[in-house]
């Protein structure tokens, strides 16, 4: 592994955000603040507790979720697709780097990006709402891996996309709604027939579940098969990229 | 001695069927600059981006140093600098960052004084904290080859260095590549300017249509096929080309004013003054005598046009 090529990859990344930090950091915070004003404090007494926790506290998780799936794809796909649009992407092709020093670099940063932003939309919800956090390492883990995960899925669309339209479409047409369907806002349990069966097929919902019993404890999925989903999801999406890379798939003619 | 570069039976056929290389084999010598001179499309920036791997080849191996570009690959492109085409860069980073990512991709551990005297001798220290979205065409194309040499590369590819730049550029950008040879970088540069390779380039190769037509030292390759021309300007037109000069090289222009003398310096052999007399004999008198050398342009126009 040649780490110095991997870390010049990731700084140059985290460079470019640290120089749009509005666009970077303020917009995302913004948004997922909003959830939290609407939600978490003029609507919350209107909304019954799940469970025994309450609405406000519920959606806590779900949110960081929704902001660091979201993030991940978008901060990653466009970390790869703009050199390949701007052509600079030549230097990072003919230099001695391998596929997971490549990953690294661009997976790592976007994971990072959006690892900060989902810390900071905690922070913001401890303005509006009380929530517990019952396994902190087991949250910070399931952070980190689901960032790592998601960026991986943002890296290959930015390979796949041959137009900036291809590379919005799945973020915002695939990833948001599969998050908001995956259980963000609501419990599982409120679903009828065939609908909760149908949401078992939705990966954001062992993610959200797993990351919720973190906070509170407990969910509505066995912990184990959320964490089978996640690493199997980041096993093959890891698989994909490197493929991609070697093969040169949309990278080399 | 092995060479720096090693080409055998290259070959590159695109998705669409197009061959852009074709069995080309080529091996260049450590410390030469080698020019690859032919028209758009012959495959000179095909044959370069294969030995960077930017493009997959179909056929053949390549070898930088020794080391295979495929098995390889690491130890391969750690020789190697790409001066692209296309003026691209990262457009909000400084001139100084630019060159800072460009080394640290190669593994190298930070240089400062390397990178100042890079940007000292490009004309760009005092720009080193400017976006590269701010700077001239020129000084861009400054940036890209100070950004191929961060790393210092012992192979340095310059694909087309230097088209669209202004003569004073063009001319740095000589004293440059001349100095890189100096210090034992080999240096490998396409062009349209054939002027350029007949001033630089120690060797001279012409590709079309993705075949390698010729590999020659200039310098032979002026001799071989740099012929001479006589041009006799007369003081009156003449309708046909006298028969006492038949048996000699000599062309009549088409409005018969002068006559044109091809000759090879190497075997002339007095011929010249024998085409004078038979001038004198024959009764054409001529007001003026001046010599052309055939340019690389000649060359490269009849060798390409012949393999059509």
């Amino acid at each position: 592994m040649n780490w110095r090529s991997a870390a010049t990859i990731y700084r140059f990344e985290i460079a470019r955000a640290a120089r749009t930090p509005l666009q970077s950091v303020l917009s995302p915070v913004l948004s997922a603040s909003l959830y939290f004003i609407v939600f978490g404090s003029a609507m919350a007494g209107r909304l019954e507790a799940i469970d025994g926790v309450p609405y406000g506290a519920f959606i806590v998780p779900g949110l960081v979720m929704l902001t660091v799936l979201v993030e991940s794809v978008a901060n990653a796909s466009f970390g790869i697709y703009l050199p390949r649009f701007t052509g600079t992407i030549y230097e990072v092709l003919s230099a001695p780097i391998g596929a997971l020093e490549i990953l690294a670099g661009y997976v790592g940063a976007a994971a990072t990006k959006s690892i900060v932003l989902g810390g900071l939309v905690l922070l913001t919800a401890a303005f509006f709402v009380d929530y517990p956090v019952a396994h902190p390492l087991w949250a910070a883990l399931w952070l980190v891996v689901s960032a790592l995960t998601f960026s991986l899925l943002g890296f290959v669309i930015g390979v796949w996309s041959k137009s900036w339209e291809q590379l919005q479409l799945v973020p915002y047409l695939v990833v948001m709604p599969l998050t908001f369907l995956g259980g963000t806002f609501y419990d599982l349990d409120v679903l009828r027939p065939p609908w909760r069966d149908a949401a078992l097929f939705n990966p954001a919902v062992y993610l959200i579940d797993g990351f919720r019993t973190a906070f509170f404890g407990r969910g509505d999925l066995p912990p184990a098969a959320c964490a089978a989903v996640l690493a199997g999801l980041c096993a093959g999406l890891l698989a994909l990229a490197v493929w991609m890379i070697r093969s040169g798939y949309r990278l080399k003619p | 001695m092995t060479p720096v570069l090693s080409i055998q039976g290259l070959s590159k056929t695109y998705g669409d069927g197009t061959v852009a290389l074709d069995a080309v084999d080529l091996a260049v010598e450590r410390g030469e600059i080698f020019a690859l001179l032919g028209p758009n499309g012959a495959g000179k920036s095909t044959l370069i981006n294969i030995v960077c791997g930017l493009v997959r080849p179909s056929g053949g191996t390549v070898e930088v140093q020794g080391h295979d570009i495929a098995r390889d690959w690491r130890r391969a492109r750690r020789h190697l600098g790409l001066v692209p085409q296309e003026l691209v860069g990262e457009a909000f980073e400084t001139v100084w960052g630019s060159l800072v990512y460009s080394r640290g991709l190669y593994g190298k551990a930070p240089d400062p004084g390397h990178l100042e005297r890079l940007l000292r001798d490009l004309a760009l220290w005092d720009k080193r904290r400017t976006p590269v979205f701010a700077l001239s065409g020129g000084m861009k194309r400054r940036v890209m080859i100070a950004k191929a040499l961060a790393h210092q590369p012992t192979v340095l590819f310059l694909d087309e260095p230097t088209a669209g730049v202004d003569v004073a550029l063009r001319r740095s950008t000589w004293t440059l590549v001349e100095r890189l040879r100096d210090q034992g970088v080999t240096v490998i540069l396409t062009t349209h300017y054939l002027a350029e390779a007949e001033a630089l380039a120690d060797r001279i190769g012409i590709i079309d249509h993705g075949r390698l037509l010729l590999v020659e030292r200039t310098a032979d390759l002026m001799a071989k096929l740099g012929r001479k021309e006589l041009i006799v300007q007369l003081e009156r037109p003449l309708a046909a080309l006298p028969e006492a000069l038949a048996e000699l090289p000599v062309g009549l222009t088409d409005d018969g004013h002068a006559l044109v003398y091809r000759y090879d310096v190497a075997h002339e052999h007095g011929l010249i003054a024998e085409f004078l007399r038979r001038l004198d004999r024959a009764g054409i008198v001529f007001t003026d005598l001046k010599t052309r050398q055939r340019s690389l342009e000649d060359i490269f126009v009849e060798l390409v046009e012949g393999a059509r």
